[in-house]
């Protein structure tokens, strides 16, 4: 079946020239994305969001309402997907942990819903307000058992708007939570965010269900592996559970059951991982040296970047927009022919340790890593390039 | 001439259930599906549309029933049923929801958002099966363990105070309270309907027989001797004061109908305020009369 | 037995779904009218399910259905010869 496009509703729509922080982007992209429900808990630096929400939404016919908890928040989140609604929540570090457990449920079964993570200085309570990118491979790995999610990385308040659409889109296409992994200092920059009129934003609708009632079976996959859905109350009468389960969602607890649902719900996403994957590369053809980045991170680069071109190095640039799944060809194909990667993150070196997975002995991997609390020096991503050119 | 039913061998009750998913899990003596028939029965006797029925249950030994009920029905994650009800409801207004899970997983794991779901007044039902432990993983002491019971791990007796849920649910700001027990079947059923038609939190506690466990733990016989248990000790009290109503090991049982209140739901405080707030600005959401026309 | 003119006792049969049940004894414990009770013989999974010991005295009041954790029992109304059908509702 193919994905059904939308015009998105006006009414959510705040079409104009605005001066708005990161936080206050996601809000209005998730409005403009057709996001009708919010439940969320107040964490520094997403803060923002939340209140912007609860101001907007109940004047374009949604609900918000903060929950005790973000325990709380992610499991209305999938009893509103499975209500028929669009759900966003938006956290940070310490909410983002304790919401690990339901993104786990939500993965088993199939839910779509956006979860914004505003990341900030950790581990633990860290630094609640300056900014860091130490969640990456939390988004991948935080919740227990195997398991495929999207995540991507706006790197300005335009693009927080721009990716809550397209998370929005991903999620309803692959029956899959997706991350909007961005940090404290889009957060709270402001900049100029163009919301574009809404006949010129492109909605992916639910893919519901159309066949006959009686031959509905919850889990039966359409050629590129994801299942058509429903909602309650359509008279289904519907099951589903966290339990490993059959294509008819009841749960069958032997090794071959088990094999064949983590097979599915991982190749759903690394199937469709071409077309999922959005890479932003510059001067790569003819580089020695490509430096990978993603979110704030990647625009601190330009400038070492620029300067590592006077001092006549060979560089490019590659801008991860999509951190998972990871894109594993692009990184190959580079590895045969380039002479190193450099890898500048606000954190010890995680996507790094991806970049090394798949360029192993072919390239050298020169990590730039920053603890967090403010964005990198230049200098210091200029001074890993030097080592990587040497 | 005797005449035969219909169906010869079909149980009414199979109207409401998973037939593919029959026998079930539950141990022999177990009060559970005895509360499950009495469920299947509200529904009848409210001619509820099955279609707008949503059954939300968690992990234990009740969170099982969800994959028994013909309804829509979602097996989540240990304690986190009611915020997953309330989403759903939140998102689909029009549906009944019923929360059918277990003490441990409502008032143990769970308690954080069971209180604040009542302090909403969320307009869910809340049927609660006590049967006094932690059954699934094999008997440990829960919330509602009484003191001086064994559990798995209280093996030299329970030293903790146990939860009164009907004070609990009161004082957190539930509108419909009641306990019984699962020999209560028709006052069971009575509840269930009346929740149903409640608009606001109703919690329905029913005392079950745990016999695996917690009986087999304490000694105290099989099914029987527990039934036998509450139709002694049992007493019908509606309208008691829930600061009354603790239960002591093998003691007194106050049973009945303690709550019944009207209360604005969430959804009508929020329409209420949000349409007063903002005049013309507000998009009212939901439907405002849930009433059975 | 007739009473008030016309009014009878209503009349139920029971329908025991054997290899369903578990033995638990509720339904035989709870009859009010002493229908039921356990038999010798064993069914597949190795338990007494009951058996109709009484059938006469079953008056249709359901509670052996209603009280059966495994829904293996259930009653149906018993049509009588003479008077009219009546619709088969169960008693509040």
């Amino acid at each position: 079946m193919k994905v059904k496009k939308v015009k998105a509703d006006p009414k959510g729509v705040l079409t104009g020239a605005h001066y708005m922080d990161g936080d206050y982007a996601l809000a209005e992209g998730g409005l403009a994305a057709g996001c009708r429900f919010f439940a969320g808990y107040p964490i520094t630096p997403s803060t923002e969001t939340a209140e912007r929400f609860s101001a907007r939404i109940p004047t374009v016919g949604g609900v918000f309402i903060q929950m005790e908890d973000e325990l709380g928040s992610i499991a209305a989140l999938i009893g509103a997907s499975w209500g028929g609604k669009k759900p966003m929540t938006v956290t940070s570090g310490p909410g983002f942990s304790l919401m690990m457990e339901n993104i786990g449920l939500a993965c088993m079964q199939e839910t779509p819903l956006v979860i914004a993570n505003v990341q900030r200085g950790g581990p633990s309570t860290g630094l609640p307000t300056l900014t860091g990118q130490q969640d990456m491979m939390q988004a991948k790995f935080g919740s227990h058992g195997d398991y495929e999610i999207i995540a991507l990385s706006p790197d300005s308040p335009q693009e927080c708007f721009d990716l809550t659409i397209e998370a929005f889109n991903l999620a309803e296409t692959y029956r899959v939570p997706v991350f909007i992994m961005t940090d404290e200092c889009v957060g709270h920059m402001h900049e100029k965010v163009v919301i574009p009129p809404a006949e010129e934003i492109e909605i992916v609708e639910r893919r519901w269900y159309t066949g006959p009632k009686d031959e509905y079976l919850p889990y039966q996959r359409e050629e590129d592996g994801v299942p058509p859905m429903i909602k309650a109350g359509d008279g289904y009468r519907m099951h589903t559970t966290g339990l490993t389960h059959d294509k008819h969602g009841y749960p069958v607890i032997n090794a071959e059951c088990q094999r064949e649902n983590v097979t599915d719900i991982i190749e759903k996403i690394r199937g469709n991982a071409d077309k999922i994957i959005k890479l932003e590369e510059k001067d790569v053809d003819d580089a020695e040296i490509v430096v990978i980045s993603y979110g704030i991170t990647s625009r601190v680069a330009v400038r070492a970047v620029q300067k590592a071109r006077k001092a006549g190095i060979k560089i490019g640039t590659l801008r991860m927009v999509t951190c998972w799944p990871f894109p594993e060809k692009r990184i190959r194909q580079l590895s045969k022919k380039i002479k190193a990667f450099v890898v500048p993150e606000i954190n010890y070196g995680q996507m790094v340790r991806e970049v090394q997975r798949n360029s192993v002995d072919r390239c050298k991997v020169v990590s730039a890593p920053h603890c967090g609390g403010w964005v990198h020096d230049p200098e210091d991503i200029f001074q890993a390039i030097k080592e990587a050119s040497k | 001439m005797t005449k035969k039913a219909k169906a010869e061998a079909e149980n009414p009750q199979e109207e409401y259930l998973r037939m593919d998913r029959i026998p079930h899990i539950w141990c022999p003596g177990c009060g559970i599906g005895t509360v499950v028939t009495s469920f299947n029965e509200a529904l009848k006797k409210n001619k509820e549309d099955l279609d707008k029925v949503a059954v939300v249950s968690g992990i234990g030994c009740t969170g099982r029933v969800a994959g028994y009920v013909k309804l829509d029905s979602f097996h989540t994650t240990h304690g986190r049923a009611v915020p997953f009800a309330t989403g759903l409801k939140l998102a689909n207004p029009e549906l009944k929801v019923v929360v059918f899970s277990g003490d441990g997983d409502i008032f143990g794991i769970g308690g954080n958002h069971f209180i604040h779901a009542a302090r909403r007044n969320m307009d869910l039902v809340i049927i609660c099966v006590n049967n006094f432990n932690y059954a699934m993983t094999g008997g440990q002491v829960a919330a509602t363990t009484p003191t001086d019971a064994n559990a798995s791990t209280a093996p030299y007796g329970n030293f903790e105070y146990p939860f009164s849920i009907p004070y609990l649910a009161d004082a957190c700001g539930a509108t419909y309270v009641a306990r019984w027990t699962a020999l209560h079947l028709r006052r069971v059923t009575k509840s269930i309907q009346e929740a149903l038609n409640h608009r606001g939190l109703s919690v329905i506690e029913v005392i079950t027989p745990c016999v695996t466990l917690y009986a087999r733990r304490n000694r105290l016989g099989d099914g029987l001797n527990l039934l036998k248990y509450y139709h002694d000790k049992s007493e019908i009290a509606h309208g008691a004061d829930t600061r009354t109503l603790g239960i002591g090991y093998q003691d007194k049982l106050i049973v009945g109908k303690f709550v019944h209140k009207e209360k604005p739901t969430f959804l009508d405080a929020m329409n209420e305020h949000l349409g007063t707030v903002l005049g013309d600005d507000y998009q009212l959401y939901g439907r405002i009369n849930n009433d059975k026309d | 037995m007739v009473y008030f003119g016309e009014l009878k006792p209503k009349k139920g049969k029971i329908h025991i779904i054997k290899d369903r049940c578990k033995g638990c004894g509720f339904c035989v414990e709870y009859c009010p009218e002493d229908v039921l009770e356990l038999s010798e013989e064993f069914n597949v999974k190795g338990y007494h399910p009951p058996y109709v010991k009484n059938e006469d005295n079953c008056l249709y009041c359901q509670l052996c259905e209603t009280i059966c954790p495994e829904f293996a029992i259930f009653v149906t109304l018993k049509e009588e010869e003479e008077s009219e059908s009546e619709k088969g509702e169960s008693r509040p």
